[in-house]
């Protein structure tokens, strides 16, 4: 795939920007300091629901070192936060879309509802200045559970969506579904709750902002995964400011996993007191306001149902899904549960027919947005646990059932509106099964019986819908941005090359990879290659990252610049060596005439195009910097099989992971070391979700249980076996990379394959249904139900 | 955090003269105590830093007892020769106590005096049936403990050592909460002088002896007999992480590998 058959791509690079990250001389959004800054400090709703009946600032403002106090009466002008994507309901009719207030507007919907912002000079004196604010709060009854907020009588959160329902939406022919159901051999059925989870990247989110009244512009300083979005919504929907006057810089970011996607009120609010206060603001969540402020992810509550005929063939299946969506809408909640989800609901499968209905509700919580995978673990979860269930009604081993129903017939299209280019779903299957050593399962099981322990081995063929997006497609479905990727590539004078992206480098790697592929195409050393992103005021306009996208449609926007470098570089070359332009090749960073041993260096060729002396200035523009945008045709759709075994002791309900492998298919890879790193991570995230973390919300007063670390349970390395990973190929077949995407894989499968083997476990004790996370109290009471039901 | 004054105490008289003037709080290894300010939770005007007190640090074997100084650190604690080979159960213990940082800096007697439901020292003291020593008096374990987050000691009054009588056999088994990996459920089983005592911690609002246990294993000292033992639910704690059934549940189960562990 490389120009070069020995070049960087493929290669186990190092990561470049791990010296920096990890000797602390990464550059965060705290890390920047200003002239004059002033700290800001928000005063959040102690309560889930209540009227504000009066804020009293009075004593606060006149409180040691406050500059200014702000409360949502205060914002004139100022619009609420939008959300990125319009669903159209059932009934035809476009989503509830009630008003996001950046400070709250007379009522807050959930503990943490930012209330009124105190900028002080210094951070200990707007806390101070905080306690000193009185607000008169009408304590109103709360609902927590999406579920709960759709019953008639549940407390109501907006006017403007009546029944606590923003929309109820559904994907595929419910009457060839029907008829399915009506005439099947044997229906599955799961019930299925997909825990609410806490993003918790390890640097919470920050922002400084200033205004410059010579320029009348803004800059917005913020841990942010697309800082022209960021820009576009803030300036466009809410502020009403210039696009030009507002610069938006993602420095250093830690950590995103979705939850920095979003427009979040903190930061327009700081841009706006900015101008107010005539100063640099400053603000950075702690721990414990992250967890109450941070967009939360998943929050599902699904019945599915699959129609098999008598060999295990699917033909049908149904899925009901209620998503909780908090208080709010964040930037692009409404398409998670939707989009994201339904569309993906045939998995690996031929199943012929899929309907799926999806109410979303407004709740007393945290908004849900985005998170690791978005929709996709969702969707995975919900089919991998329904075919589990089918492999055990019809007493068909795991492997079978699968492989019975497997797509093997490329482009393939799926009766809920994707078209898979390619995969290869045996092929990751069979080599997961070895990996995971299935022959001698039974006798590991045996061998655990002996110890008192159960143990159990649980599949996943998940597939993911990444590459966001063919923008024409997101367009038709609701999304209301586009969803291409810029790139810039700025041959310097002496060949060295500086490339602008509008992806987002938040710990993928992106500085190592791109310039991997930069310097495999151009011939080039990697040394002399510069990666630049996060900054409106220096790169082309893109979309950041998210989706798995930032390779399949960043790079391939790098790709196409690239090309017209080349292109132009033949031009500048050929006039050098006087030769005709279609006899140019160029190959191994040198420009040659075909069939003879004259060449032009890159990089002489790079000093022509700015020092034009022997030139063709009548017919070629100087210089050699090109940008290209680009659009993909389809999703990718990266697959593969992850299998989990687990051992779990009866006698304490404490589940023990003793291995996990994954075999998955992202397409080409670039660099297989930053993959692996990928798919670790994403495997501890999604084995968190399935073993230990869980965001839980008081049902009565809606106060959130697991705030902090010492309720709320991360994955450590000690919970977490050594994972066994491996890849296989099927290129993408709609970009020149061939690359479909990593980051997202391991938190899609992990869960499904996890809690599948948690099921196979717990089987033979009679054990049908059990909830993640599956925590030691939760499988020992899910035993102890069961002896009692027995 | 609000602000507070810091005083550097040189000698334990000197630290408990600050407090009773101040109406501070001492600081010790500042786990839990820090954590608190942090949040806001605490506000007090003055804290007196224990650090520096000679005589509050150290690990001493006394004939039949160890000795350890109030302001000795976890780490400290794992690492003794002395706690190793008079009460192994204790070493291990304290090497399981939260994580590397948290032992470096977190003492025994800012644990004891802290006295959170979950910790793991107040069960080797009670089971153990230590003495505590403070700078006005002698308790025995029994009468150190008072409830959640509450103990005998007065507001000025400071822990300067613990004395734990070395046991036949003893062996601590915890049971962590996955989040805070605090105890869920910790049981010290130990064979002593005044015969079998069993702690338990986490499970209730504060440490205290199972007694059901103690006679069952009094009569045998075997897993069996442990795990043959149903623990009422009634009075313990219930939470997120575990029922009061469940904590029960797992006494026994503890308590049986306890004696296991104890060899
Ligand atoms: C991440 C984390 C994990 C932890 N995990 C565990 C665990 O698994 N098991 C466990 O048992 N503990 C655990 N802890 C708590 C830890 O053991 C603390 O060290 C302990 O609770 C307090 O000890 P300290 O020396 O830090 O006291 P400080 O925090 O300094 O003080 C605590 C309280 O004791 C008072 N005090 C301190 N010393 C004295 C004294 N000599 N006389 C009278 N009063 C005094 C202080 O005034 C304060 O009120 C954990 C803590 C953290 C942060």
């Amino acid at each position: 795939m490389g120009a070069n058959e020995t070049g960087p791509i493929g290669q186990a690079v190092r990561r470049r920007e791990d010296a920096r990250f990890l000797t602390g001389t990464g550059q965060y959004t705290d890390d920047v300091t200003m002239p004059r800054q002033t700290c800001a400090y928000f005063l959040r709703s102690p309560h889930a629901h209540a009227n504000i009946r009066s804020i009293d600032t009075k004593a606060a403002k006149a409180a040691p070192g406050v500059v200014a106090i702000y409360v949502g009466a205060d914002l004139t002008g100022v619009n609420g936060l939008p959300c990125g994507w319009l669903i159209t309901g059932t009934d035809g009719k476009p989503m509830n879309e009630p008003p996001h207030p950046v400070l709250a507007q007379g009522k807050v919907r959930h503990v943490g509802d930012p209330v009124a912002v105190v900028v002080a000079e210094s951070l200990l004196e707007a806390k101070d200045a905080a306690e000193m604010i009185a607000v008169d709060y009408e304590v109103l009854p709360a609902v927590v559970s999406g579920v709960d907020a759709l019953k008639p009588g549940a407390p109501q959160i907006h006017e403007q969506a009546p029944g606590n329902k923003c929309y109820t939406w559904a994907l595929g022919d419910k009457a060839a579904v029907d008829a399915a159901f009506a005439t099947a051999h044997h229906v599955s059925k799961v019930d299925i709750v997909n825990n609410r989870l806490v993003p918790n990247a390890i640097e919470p989110r920050a922002a400084v902002a200033s205004y410059n009244r010579a320029e009348q512009s803004y800059t917005l300083y913020v841990a942010s995964q697309n800082p022209h979005v960021e820009r576009l919504l803030m300036t466009a929907f809410v502020l009403g400011l210039p696009e030009t006057k507002v610069r938006v810089i993602a420095p250093d970011v830690g950590g995103g996993f979705g939850s920095k996607i979003y427009l979040y009120a903190e930061e327009t609010a700081l841009v706006w007191a900015s101008k107010h206060v005539n100063r640099p603001i400053r603000w950075a969540a702690d721990r414990s306001e992250a967890f109450i402020s941070d967009a939360h992810g998943r929050d599902h509550v699904t019945h599915a149902e699959m129609a098999v005929d008598k060999d295990g063939r699917f033909l049908a299946m149904r899925v009901t899904t209620t998503a909780n969506l908090g208080a709010y809408l964040s930037t692009f909640a409404s398409c998670i549960p939707t989009i994201l989800y339904a569309t993906l609901l045939a998995g690996q499968y031929t199943t012929p027919a899929i309907y799926c209905e999806v109410t979303a509700a407004f709740t007393n919580t945290v908004p849900v947005d985005a998170y690791r995978g978005a929709g996709r673990p969702e969707a995975t979860y919900v089919v991998e646990r329904v075919v589990h269930q089918v492999g055990v009604d019809l007493g068909i081993a795991q492997d079978e059932i699968r492989r019975r129903n497997f797509i093997r017939a490329f482009p393939y299209a799926t009766p809920v509106a994707l078209t898979y280019d390619t995969g290869n779903y045996d092929q990751t299957l069979d080599e997961a099964m070895r990996m995971a050593d299935v022959a001698h399962f039974t006798s590991r099981k045996a061998e655990a019986a002996r110890r008192g322990k159960l143990r159990g081995l649980g599949y996943s063929s998940y597939i993911e819908a990444c590459g966001l997006a063919p923008s024409n497609i997101a367009g038709a479905l609701g999304a209301r941005a586009g969803l291409y990727e810029a790139g810039e590539v700025r041959v310097n004078p002496t060949g060295g090359v500086t490339v602008f992206t509008g992806s987002h480098s938040h710990g993928q790697g992106h500085e190592t990879t791109f310039a991997q592929i930069v310097a495999d195409k151009l011939g080039i050393d990697m040394a002399n290659v510069e990666i630049v992103h996060g900054d409106t005021g220096r790169i082309p306009f893109g979309m950041g990252t998210y989706g798995s996208r930032s390779l399949a449609v960043g790079g391939t926007a790098i790709v196409k610049a690239i090309d017209k470098v080349v292109a132009k570089g033949k031009k500048i070359a050929a006039h050098l060596l006087e030769a005709a332009e279609t006899d140019i090749e160029f190959k191994d960073g040198k420009f040659t005439v075909a069939g003879t041993d004259r060449s032009k260096a890159f990089g002489e060729v790079a000093l022509a195009a700015y020092v034009p002396h022997i030139y063709p200035l009548d017919k070629l523009e100087p210089g050699l910097n090109e940008t290209a945008f680009y659009d993909p045709t389809n999703f990718t759709y990266p697959a593969g099989t992850h299998i989990c075994e687990v051992e779990i002791d009866p006698d304490t309900g404490v589940t023990e992971v003793v291995n996990f492998v994954a075999c998955d298919d992202f397409g080409n890879i670039i660099n297989p070391m930053i993959v692996e790193g990928q798919v670790h991570g994403g495997l501890a995230q999604g084995l968190g979700q399935a073993l230990l973390e869980n965001c839980v919300y008081d049902a009565k007063t809606g106060q959130l249980l697991s705030g902090s670390f010492m309720d709320y349970a991360m994955p450590r390395a000690d919970d977490l076996p050594t994972f066994k990973v491996s890849t296989k190929v099927t290129p993408c077949t709609h970009n020149p990379l061939g690359a479909k995407g990593c980051g997202e894989a391991g938190a899609i499968g992990a869960p499904a394959a996890m809690m599948n083997a948690v099921h196979d476990a717990l089987l033979g004790v009679g054990v049908k249904d059990i909830q993640m996370p599956a925590s030691p109290h939760r499988v020992w009471q899910a035993i102890q139900s069961a002896k009692a039901g027995a | 955090m609000y602000t507070f004054e810091l005083k550097k105490a040189d000698s334990v008289a000197n630290a408990a003269a600050l407090l009773a003037a101040s109406g501070g709080k001492a600081l010790a290894g500042g786990q839990s105590l820090v954590a608190a300010l942090k949040l806001r939770l605490a506000q007090p005007g003055t804290l007196v830093d224990l650090s520096g007190i000679a005589e509050l640090k150290g690990i001493r074997r006394e004939g039949t007892h160890v000795v350890i100084g109030a302001m000795t650190r976890h780490a400290d604690v794992a690492a003794s020769a002395e706690v190793k080979v008079g009460i192994p159960a204790l070493a291990a213990l304290a090497e399981g106590i939260g994580d590397r940082q948290v032992r470096n800096m977190g003492t025994l007697g800012g644990s004891l005096a802290n006295n959170d439901p979950a910790a793991c020292y107040p069960a080797a003291v009670l089971g153990l049936d230590a003495v505590v020593h403070t700078s006005k008096r002698k308790l025995a374990a029994a009468d150190f403990f008072k409830g959640m987050y509450e103990t005998a000691l007065a507001e000025d009054e400071l822990i300067t050592s613990v004395s734990f009588p070395v046991p036949a056999k003893a062996a601590y088994v915890k049971f962590v909460q996955p989040a805070s990996r605090f105890a869920l459920v910790g049981v010290f089983v130990a064979q002593t002088a005044g015969g079998v005592r069993v702690a338990v911690t986490g499970a209730g609002s504060s440490v205290f002896r199972a007694k059901a246990l103690e006679d069952a294993l009094a009569k045998s000292f075997t897993a069996d007999a442990a795990k043959a033992v149903k623990v009422p639910a009634t009075g313990l704690n219930s939470d997120l992480h575990g029922s009061a059934e469940y904590r029960a549940h797992l006494i026994s189960v503890l308590a049986a590998r306890a004696v296991t562990a104890a060899g």
